[in-house]
């Protein structure tokens, strides 16, 4: 090549490395990354203008779709939003149940990343441990409604149903033997020269620049910044339960790697507070407007048949207002904007994506790197384009 | 900080911008008007008590399926401080084909969040480094998120001619 002419390379959208279909533009000098442009949307399928033409309940199926390793957890900030312009409290048992789902999708998130982060650098073990250990997950969550990857567990005022025995048998059993294998996982990195040559003041995100791209998350937390919203905006029950905020110094790739790291230790001290101290009790708000009357109640009552037909049918109908509520995906600050109108279906809602606003800053960060650390800068920051596209 | 003093710290240092304020189940919203509309937001930014530092988010809502009046946009910030972890929904009506000036150089999250306004809503950032679509196709036409944008997309029911194709 001709001295001082770029080379134009796209990155994806079929690389192994991006994870989905992101396609970054790179204009290399040499190995040298001079500009990088990200381009997404490859995944664009209109979630929100669906939403808004289903009724509350039935756009929970859509949220699953969002960021399909944590499925769980966009569930809980829909239904969250929702209850929230409602102005319904589930029950304290929903509560607790809605926590242990959530941190159990949030460490098979962090199992797929650890994972397929390694892979990209180069550590192949890590992602047949990874995939191993989420396989664990998978069965719980299956047991508690019946589906894998897509639970659609969590409801609009409670939950689709309470869980069984054999559920916290497998919550247990996975509390107690999990902790082995992170140690392995570990073993395998931490202290690895490889890895930490691979990683170490790569990408480096100072606090400022971190907050004024907008991260959140892990991502955030890596460079130094404490900000998690269990901690900062309790909800659901979050107050009950001990835990630390883990946070990095430096902002480079092993930081962030690091603090998803320490979080799973973290996830799993809160399932193990939550199933040892689950409270007792129904799983469901008893609110007309929300929740079916039992059938036990319906084959008596007519009106309760004909409510239990408009639940049915229609689904809860929000007031008039405008609503923000979000909840710590696995990602980043995973939030939901709805407006009502009176409807059974939300006039407009909006889905704040963390990994899309991640992306974003991609073009500020990968320039300087050589083009094999734009692998571990892009596999650091965690994305599903399922989310970033909606 | 609680909500009534960040409303009034705001209305002390601003007291014909903010033209509404509502309490969104618990969240702060403040409906600022067009004119001192930057102003207040580096304010925000910059002010050492309130210091919205982090820009989670901007949207924006079309009344027109609603309401008749205009304006017919809203654009809705939410920010959160990281110092006290309070969170502020700035709200500012926009009517149809007005530019609003761009937020970018005060926080860079906007980049991004601004492009999607506009590919969704059509609405135009002055002032914006990059404006261009970011989740549609670039010559895509029309605005999805607009309450007149049909569901199934403007071409559904069109019959598919092998003819008319053109070899890129």
């Amino acid at each position: 090549m001709a001295e001082g002419k770029l080379m134009t390379l796209n990155m994806g959208p079929h690389h192994p490395s991006t994870h989905g279909v992101l396609r970054i533009v790179l204009e290399l000098d040499g190995e040298i990354i001079v500009k990088a442009t990200p381009h997404v949307g490859q995944l664009h399928r209109g979630i929100e203008k669906i939403a808004e033409n289903m009724n509350y309940q039935q756009v929970i199926t859509l949220t699953d779709r969002l960021d399909y390793t944590a499925a769980s957890l966009n569930n809980f900030g829909y239904c969250m939003a929702v209850e929230k312009l409602l102005g319904i409290e589930v029950p304290k048992r929903a509560q607790y149940i809605r926590v242990i789902m959530g941190e159990l999708s949030r460490l098979a998130a962090h199992q797929i990343w650890v994972g397929t982060h390694a892979l990209d650098i180069g550590a192949m073990t890590l992602v047949f441990y990874g995939f191993r250990d989420r396989e664990m997950i998978y069965d719980i969550i299956e047991e508690a409604s019946g589906y894998r990857l897509t639970p659609t567990f969590l409801r609009v005022g409670g939950l689709a149903n309470d869980i069984t025995p054999d559920f916290i048998k497998g919550v247990r059993e996975f509390v107690k033997w999990f902790p082995t294998a992170l140690a392995g996982y570990h073993t395998l990195l931490t202290d690895n020269i490889i890895w930490r040559k691979r990683t170490m003041d790569i990408g480096t995100v100072s606090a400022e620049d971190a907050v004024n791209f907008g991260f959140t998350g892990p991502s955030l937390r890596g460079s130094g910044v404490p900000y998690d919203i269990r901690k900062a905006k309790p909800h659901s029950s979050y107050e009950d339960f001990d835990f630390q905020v883990p946070v990095g110094d430096k902002g480079d790739v092993y930081d962030r790697y690091l603090v998803r790291m320490e979080e799973m230790t973290q996830s799993l001290k809160i399932i193990d507070q939550a199933i040892e101290n689950l409270p007792e009790g129904p799983v469901n708000v008893d609110n007309p407007w929300v929740t079916n009357p039992s059938l036990d109640v319906v084959m008596d009552d007519i009106s309760a048949l004909i409510r239990r037909f408009k639940i049915q049918s229609e689904g809860p109908h929000d007031p008039v207002g405008e609503v923000y509520q979000s909840v710590e995906g696995s990602k980043g600050e995973l939030g939901f904007y709805i407006v009502g109108d009176g409807n059974e279906n939300p006039y407009r809602m909006k889905i704040r994506s963390p990994a899309f606003i991640l992306i974003s800053a991609l073009s500020k960060i990968l320039p300087g790197h050589m083009f094999s650390d734009a692998i571990a800068i892009v596999g650091s920051i965690d994305i599903v384009l399922g989310e970033v596209d909606r | 900080m609680e909500n009534v003093k960040i409303l009034e710290r705001i209305k002390a240092k601003f007291p014909e911008a903010v033209v509404a304020d509502q309490d969104c189940c618990g969240d702060l919203q403040v409906t600022v008007s067009n004119d001192a509309f930057i102003e207040v937001m580096q304010f925000l930014h910059d002010d050492e008590q309130l210091g919205f530092d982090l820009l989670i988010d901007i949207l924006a809502i079309d009344n027109s399926a609603r309401r008749r009046k205009p304006p017919r946009f809203e654009v809705v910030y939410v920010m959160i401080s990281m110092d006290s972890f309070d969170r502020l929904l700035v709200k500012l009506p926009v009517v149809e084909g007005e530019d609003v000036p761009t937020v970018t150089s005060i926080w860079q999250a906007a980049n991004w969040a601004e492009r999607e306004v506009f590919d969704m809503m059509g609405i135009r950032f002055a002032g914006h480094p990059d404006l261009r679509r970011v989740l549609m196709w670039d010559d895509f036409e029309g605005y999805p998120q607009r309450k007149d944008f049909p569901l199934e997309g403007k071409d559904f029911d069109e019959k598919w001619d092998p003819d008319t194709i053109e070899v890129l």
